[in-house]
């Protein structure tokens, strides 16, 4: 017993410095673990305040092209609903049976890029009724799914990020596959898990396939830009171009899909 | 509470913010960053209790990991450079160091670089390597390490010597 608590003593610094590293990999092990990293991260009082006020200065640089976006933005949508055929009687309509996706408008506070796996910090959360897998997307196309949340703040797990797995589809043919990244390029996300049936051709509209409880069907994801055989031959790995352009995102809109849990409930079930 | 308590504890603050809201942003060439929060660990009094520095370098790798949403990369490498300084000492200071007489202002820039440049190397090539966290991408861990780490050798000599005097 003497002899333990003496090599204890002795050994004190390498066993202080053992202890603190396996708890920093932990921390890293669980980060890279989808969903788990339950302790470090940035949707918090300290680090989102800092950030909201970062960006509260930094905005301003952006101004211009920000407002140039939603003016863009406004026209298209003036255009659908001015041109569109069926007239929608407000009267008759009820508002509150239809809705599958409710849509809360938010800020993008901290944008990364450059890591393999990123991650970016909103200003809205709890308190604003976000919740874990929600949806993330701008006018042009996704962002990403909601990670973490706390009162004010929630964090996302963008599309470039190695642990983001999105189903996305060729816009023409159903051929659907996931959407992953391979941590390089954050122009350029990677389609994997087309069959090799399916009709790819460079340009090629693809979209999210609507097979998730998170996003809604046919929200814009990219362009084929590149593709080739994977290892195996069967499948298709696409390169894909984003619409977004992700180093330069600051207004965003969350999507919820109101029947999510009841297509989770009964996917669990079986 | 000494002198000593109080600047490396503005040293603490201050490189933190430095660290998050100015070079975190940079990304130089697209994906270089430097990480210059380094110095408060290479700085901190020799004579001090390596138990404390420890902990302290634990405590600014997660202050910077909570910020960069990384799990717990930083936090992993600065407590191994904490853990591994006397070596870099030995290496860049010899005999100085033996007999415990380093003042950083005092020793030449030579040393100093060699100092910092081994801290900096074992930093950056732990951070990538758990960072990226996988044995295939090893060429990406190695040039995004290396790159990083002429970037925070350069950005830590420049403080040196803008700082180095107010601080004596």
């Amino acid at each position: 017993m003497q002899q333990i608590i003496n090599f204890i003593i002795r050994n004190k610094t390498f066993l202080f410095f053992l202890l603190l590293f396996s708890i920093s990999i932990l921390f890293t092990i669980q980060s890279h673990s989808y969903h788990k990293s339950k302790f470090i991260n940035s949707a918090n009082f300290l680090t989102g305040g800092v950030y909201n006020s970062l960006n509260s200065i930094s905005e301003y640089f952006n101004l211009k092209y920000q407002n140039d976006l939603l003016v863009e933005e406004n026209n298209r949508l003036k255009s659908l609903l001015y041109n569109s055929e069926s007239q929608i009687d407000s009267v008759f309509t009820d508002s509150i049976k239809n809705v599958l996706y409710k849509f809360t408008a938010a800020n993008i506070i901290r944008n990364t890029y450059t890591s393999t796996d990123n991650i970016l910090l909103i200003n809205k959360g709890e308190k604003d009724s976000i919740q874990q897998d929600f949806g993330v997307i701008t006018n042009l196309g996704i962002v990403g799914i909601i990670d973490h949340t706390s009162k004010n703040y929630a964090t996302t797990i963008s599309v470039l990020n190695t642990t983001s797995k999105i189903s996305a589809q060729l816009k023409k043919s159903n051929h659907f596959g996931t959407l992953t990244w391979n941590g390089k390029d954050p122009a350029l996300a990677q389609l994997i898990d087309i069959p090799k049936i399916a009709p790819v051709i460079k340009g090629d509209t693809i979209v999210t396939s609507g097979r998730s409880s998170i996003f809604p069907e046919g929200i814009p994801v990219g362009t084929v830009d590149n593709f080739k055989l994977d290892l195996a031959e069967n499948y298709y790995e696409i390169d894909v171009k984003l619409f977004n352009d992700m180093t330069n995102l600051e207004h965003v809109y969350i999507i919820e899909n109101v029947d999510a849990k009841e297509i989770n409930n009964l996917i669990n079930e079986n | 509470m000494n002198s000593a308590f109080y600047t490396n504890s503005l040293r603490f603050i201050i490189l933190v913010m430095v660290q998050v809201l100015i070079c975190n942003h940079i990304n130089f060439l697209g994906y270089i960053n430097p990480y210059p929060y380094i110095l408060f660990i290479a700085l901190y009094p020799i004579k001090n209790n390596r138990m404390t520095l420890m902990f302290l370098s634990f405590l600014i790798g997660l202050t910077i990991d909570l910020f960069q949403d990384s799990g717990g990369i930083h936090a992993a490498a600065s407590v191994f450079i904490a853990y591994a300084r006397p070596l870099a000492l030995k290496n860049a200071f010899g005999t100085l160091y033996e007999y415990q007489t380093i003042k950083f202002e005092n020793v030449d820039y030579s040393s100093k670089i060699m100092y910092i440049t081994l801290l900096t190397i074992a930093h950056h090539v732990i951070l990538f390597s758990l960072e990226i966290f996988s044995a295939t991408k090893i060429i990406l861990i190695l040039q995004k390490a290396l790159f990083s780490s002429i970037f925070t050798i350069l950005l830590c000599i420049i403080s040196l010597i803008i700082f180095g005097k107010k601080t004596k």
